[in-house]
């Protein structure tokens, strides 16, 4: 049986699908034939130990011998940001989402936790924040996104939670906090603003899932009549892949929220509960009783300040200028990017990372073998977009905004379905888990 | 690399209920499954008695597979929005009740003996 090219969320389900213990209870708990080990002393560096850094850490253990293998990052904490969502929609406490760093990372490499403070990819050399030099023959960098709080005139995190105020992306706790104040804003119903920013963004169905969370929860708390929900969007389509905006477009009409177009947030004033939005016409401002705020995205400063950055696209975000099929960087041949700060025209979501992996793993242990990496990078991404709670669109596309089907015959992209609910709920972060592991 | 491996699988149940309950749960499977085999073999044939019994019990084991389902997954019957979903739904419901016969049939077997 061949299932190749198949994305996580497939063999999530054929896994669910075998669930009943008894059909496994047959027992074909075969091990892979691993092949041989790499020989090489290359010394790899991996910034950021999140969902790409800590998940290559534990292939490239897999692959490799005599490698000399260290990842920096300074948060002690690893963030299942999936789960974000499910937090904030009051179905998951914060812990859902966190657990160490340290516990996915393999042993065997050395773990740095601090952050980067210098990258300089002349010299090969990555300095931290405690001073650590740290020479490398190969840099994967994986650092992941910074949200940029600073450029919402007016915002601070530390009122979150407070007068309507939300911002899910910020961590579990906001998350959590977040629901709080929809639950609160929801007992009595008003005017739920929302919004993304003009920069890519980490999974950019995010926003609308949360938009249509809160329709939901209003309307199961009996105070939708007396609310109004608006979606603002900085451009004129709701979603980058022209099917999938037609029938997002379909379902805010039903769900009766108000779309405003060419919408992007500059201030916020959250004692008053005022958002105000630069729009062509210019500045516009909307009173808020509940709001989640989603700032601009970037790469993280020391990503921006080493040179690894594209020159001519993406300047005011600053992600690596690595090449679309192979994730290895155009000019830094030995630097190879994963994850959210690649600068690829699609791709910043879990799922993506999923197949970065394999890619990035292929032409760095290849290349350590002596011979040329073969796999490309297609820009898969992978969104269920939640609909409401107990539905959502299995959402998949490519570079070419070709909808991508894992299931065809069986689920089908733009239906709102309960089997993709559950891939959401059940079997996503077992599958991310495992790709953290290493074996998936 | 990309290819099917029994091992992905393996390891998402590992993550799914934790490595423990999730062997755990393939061992009781494994010794249920055994012991209906067990009791076939050694009795040589079906008892219709017990089959009845087993039979009456499967809609009960439908129901609670179901229910239970909906309960972990925050989700309930009007969330149900193709053909896709009822198929998932009855084949939980198969399972359920598949599960709970097998399941009175060797209880009845082992406890109440060959002639009950």
């Amino acid at each position: 049986m061949n299932f190749s090219h198949l994305p996580t969320s497939r063999r999530a389900f054929l896994g669910m699908a075998a669930g009943s213990g008894l059909a496994l209870a047959a027992g074909t708990g075969s091990t892979p034939v691993q092949a041989a080990k790499t020989q090489t002393s290359a010394k790899i560096v991996i910034l950021g130990a999140g969902a790409g850094g800590a998940s290559i850490a534990n292939r490239l253990v897999d692959r490799l011998q005599g490698a000399h293998i260290t990842i920096v990052d300074g948060r002690p904490q690893h963030w299942y940001q999936p789960g974000f969502t499910l937090i904030a929609a009051g179905l998951k406490p914060a812990g859902y989402s966190i657990s160490s760093t340290e516990q996915w990372l393999p042993s065997g490499i050395n773990y740095i936790n601090e952050y980067a403070a210098e990258v300089d990819p002349d010299a090969q050399r990555v300095t931290t924040t405690g001073g650590t030099r740290l020479e490398y023959d190969y840099l994967i960098v994986a650092t992941g996104l910074v949200l940029d709080w600073d450029a919402i005139d007016g915002f601070s995190l530390d009122q979150v939670g407070q007068n309507g105020l939300g911002a899910v992306y910020a961590g579990p706790e906001y998350a959590a906090t977040t629901w709080r104040a929809l639950d609160d804003f929801a007992s009595r119903g008003g005017r739920a603003v929302f919004m993304r920013p003009t920069t890519d963004m980490k999974c950019a169905g995010a926003p609308i899932k949360y938009t249509f969370l809160t329709d939901d929860h209003l309307r199961r708390k009996g105070t939708r009549d007396a609310s109004e929900v608006v979606y603002t969007t900085p451009g004129q389509a709701l979603f980058s892949v022209p099917i999938v905006t037609e029938k997002l477009e379909l379902i805010m009409r039903r769900q009766e929220v108000d779309v405003r177009r060419h919408h992007v947030l500059k201030a916020i004033d959250t004692s008053a509960r005022i958002a105000t939005f630069a729009t062509p016409e210019g500045d516009v401002t909307l009173e808020y009783d509940f709001t989640n705020v989603v700032p601009p995205q970037r790469a993280p400063q020391v990503i921006r300040d080493s040179g690894l950055s594209w020159a001519d696209r993406w300047t005011d975000q600053g992600w690596i200028e690595v090449d679309m099929a192979t994730l290895r960087h155009k000019r830094y041949p030995n630097v190879f990017g994963i994850g959210d700060i690649n600068g690829v025209p699609k791709g910043k979501t879990a799922a993506s990372v999923k197949w970065h992996l394999p890619v990035v793993e292929d032409h760095l242990v290849s290349e350590l073998g002596g011979r040329e990496g073969t796999r490309t990078f297609n820009g898969y991404t992978s969104c269920p977009l939640i609909t409401r709670v107990g539905r959502a669109m299995l959402i998949e596309f490519d570079y070419h905004d070709n909808l991508v089907r894992s299931f065809p015959g069986l689920v089908a992209p733009l239906e709102e379905l309960w089997i993709s609910w559950l891939m959401k709920e059940v079997a996503l972060k077992a599958t991310y888990n495992a790709m953290l592991r290493g074996r998936a | 690399m990309e290819e099917f491996k029994i091992s992905t699988f393996i390891a998402v149940f590992e993550e799914m209920f934790g490595v423990a309950l999730w062997w755990l749960l393939v061992a009781v499977a494994v010794v249920i499954t055994a012991a209906y085999l067990y009791v076939l073999i050694r009795d040589r044939a079906m008892s219709m008695r017990k089959f009845l019994l087993a039979q009456l019990s499967m809609p009960f084991g439908a129901i609670i597979a179901v229910l239970f389902v909906l309960h972990i997954t925050n989700s309930q019957f009007s969330d149900l929005g193709g053909p896709v979903d009822v198929i998932v739904l009855l084949g939980v419901a198969l399972l359920g009740a598949g599960g709970l016969s097998i399941l009175v049939y060797v209880a009845q077997s082992l406890f109440r003996g060959k002639q009950a």
